[in-house]
């Protein structure tokens, strides 16, 4: 009995194992390219890696990746409707909010997980200046119009984009908007 | 204040049963009377917590420095049979009247998926509440979580055990006698809980 | 040959693991949201169902009948586990899209049910039918919640549009779940399960 246990284990736990090893490429070089899939999205066209990189901003850890001439890359991440909202904001060297796409979100579907198809809502960061307008849903006296029935996650949205400008500001080398 | 509000959420908002779909079958299958359901209840809500704390430390000091994440699925679940075995031995030499309410329910919780579903939710998802950045939970939190979480799914349980027992009695037709006309109470009890989301 | 086809056929209505064994309700209700979500979820479940039938029939003649359900928790949580790595390797958007239930397969009642009721004591060949019928089974059954649950909830069939707007809500949500599989369990009594 012991023994036949044993021997199931050992045979589950190289099977496992081998599994694992077989698939570790593939899986990282999955998690590489979904990375620098959403890098590109957010940032104008730039040659070369982008180089990552990890700031502390107001106490909490921003991980973001670096564009030679195009501007940086930042994954914010706030807490929306469902759970937490992550992001990818890119921001050109002027400062400039390029482009936005969302990495993970818990939100509710049909309502707020409307954030990654609602192109009215997502075309409003294209192209942001923050030192222009307030990064903010109109209710709350910003200049972003919330999805419709989304509030919440909408400001969660906002509130992501204007942590990343606030990393980009610490990067670029400490010229606030503020 | 945080603690307060996982617990809400994990009651309320987030119930394990009515939102997040898991523990269905010995749901639907034990909620025919509430003497059972409490019974069940008892018996989920404390393999969950007593797992959730093992699994927890376990992917904490075990699987984590090792880099061996991928090994949770497989590996909780054996800690979580093991787990089973155990309080059942134990119970019935320390406590023989609490093995006979939850004796017989024990070996059920095994593939009780709220059990995995839980201690897997806790080491892998990250929480945020009232506006705090999303963050994962420590060992502290997740106790509190998995405490709510299966007290959530007790009551969920028990209310429906109720609701179940008055339908018994009624003229229901005959295609929609049994599972379908208690799908369909469950699925107006779950639109009652939408109720709650947004709260926390 | 024809006399085996009745193992596939039979996971499709006298043996649906969803309408007439009713087991497996966890991810039946989370993930048919649209019709994409049932499709994918049944075929990974297909995927370890058949893997763990053929091994447990090939097995079960040597494990003494003490250890007889630990060993087949142990043989199915390698097969979900070898998915999981799979998936994330492979397929990554739909492995996030499905999430906590890919793991969840290990405690899905249908998989061990299978081993115990029918694995154990047939050959290997019937088995592998066998888990095949059943996935095919719980696959179509997914499948058809999901399309009925995103015509109602989005207007929509496998993310093609057909009617403008946003659609009942509410089937998208967790009520709708609910509401889908119990009106669609009435209709299976009533017309396809002949006695």
């Amino acid at each position: 009995m012991a023994l036949c246990l044993t021997v199931v284990c050992l045979v589950c736990s190289a099977v496992v194992g081998g599994a694992y090893a077989l698939t570790k490429d593939p899986i990282d070089a999955a998690a590489q390219a979904k990375t620098t899939a959403s890098i590109a999205a957010v940032l104008p066209a730039f040659d070369g890696v982008p180089e990552q990189g990890k700031i502390d901003v107001d106490g909490t850890e921003y991980v973001y990746y670096k564009a030679e001439g195009a501007g940086y890359a930042v994954i914010s991440t706030t807490s929306g409707f469902g759970g937490a909202l992550t992001l990818m904001v890119g921001i050109d060297t002027a400062g400039v909010v390029h482009n936005t796409t969302v990495l993970s979100h818990s939100e509710t579907p049909g309502l707020g997980a409307k954030c990654t198809t609602d192109t009215h809502f997502m075309e409003q960061f294209r192209g942001f200046d923050p030192a222009a307008k307030k990064l903010a849903v109109t209710k709350d006296g910003g200049d972003l119009d919330a999805i419709t029935a989304s509030t919440i996650t909408s400001r969660a949205y906002a509130l992501a984009v204007s942590n990343a400008v606030k990393v980009f500001n610490q990067l670029a080398g400490g010229q606030s908007n503020e | 204040m945080e603690y307060f509000l996982i617990f809400v959420s994990a009651i309320f908002v987030n119930n394990i049963l009515l939102a997040q779909f898991l523990g269905i079958c010995p749901f639907l299958g034990v909620s025919n009377k509430l003497s059972t359901a409490s019974g069940m209840s008892g018996a989920v809500c404390f393999v969950i917590t007593l797992a959730t704390v093992v699994t927890y430390l376990l992917n904490h000091y075990l699987l984590v420095p090792f880099g061996l994440e991928f090994l949770q699925t497989i590996s909780f679940i054996l800690v979580i049979a093991a787990l089973v075995q155990m309080v059942e031995i134990v119970l019935k030499k320390i406590s023989p009247s609490l093995y006979q309410a939850l004796g017989i329910f024990l070996p059920l919780i095994t593939t009780n998926c709220a059990v995995l579903g839980v201690a897997i939710t806790v080491v892998t998802k990250e929480f945020a509440f009232g506006g705090a950045a999303p963050h994962m939970l420590n060992l502290g939190q997740a106790v509190v979580y998995a405490i709510a979480t299966s007290l959530g799914y007790g009551l969920a349980m028990c209310l429906f055990a109720g609701l179940r027992e008055h339908l018994a009695g009624n003229d229901v037709p005959k295609a929609f006698r049994g599972l379908p006309i208690a799908l369909i109470t469950v699925g107006i009890m779950a639109m009652a809980f939408l109720g709650f989301s947004g709260i926390v | 040959m024809s006399s085996k086809l009745h193992f596939i056929t039979d996971g499709f209505v006298k043996n649906n693991p969803t309408f007439v064994l009713v087991l497996g309700m966890c991810p039946t209700l989370a993930t048919t949201t649209s019709a994409m979500n049932g499709l994918e979820m049944g075929l990974a479940t297909m995927f370890v169902l058949i893997l763990s039938n053929i091994v447990i029939s090939l097995v079960a003649p040597m494990v003494p009948d003490k250890v007889r359900i630990p060993v087949y928790i142990t043989v199915i949580a390698t097969f979900v586990t070898v998915l999981q790595l799979l998936m994330q390797a492979f397929t990554p958007a739909v492995y996030e899209t499905l999430g906590l239930f890919i793991p969840l397969i290990v405690v899905n009642c249908i998989v061990l049910g299978r081993a115990e009721g029918f694995a154990n004591k047939h050959s290997v060949g019937e088995s592998a039918l066998d888990g095949i019928g059943v996935g095919l089974g719980f696959t179509a059954s997914l499948t058809v919640i999901g399309i009925v649950r995103e015509i109602l909830g989005s207007g929509a069939v496998f993310g093609w549009k057909f009617i403008a707007g946003d659609g009942i809500l509410a089937f998208v949500m967790a009520p709708g779940a609910f509401l889908v599989l119990g009106f669609l369990m009435v209709l299976f009594n009533k017309y396809l399960a002949k006695k």
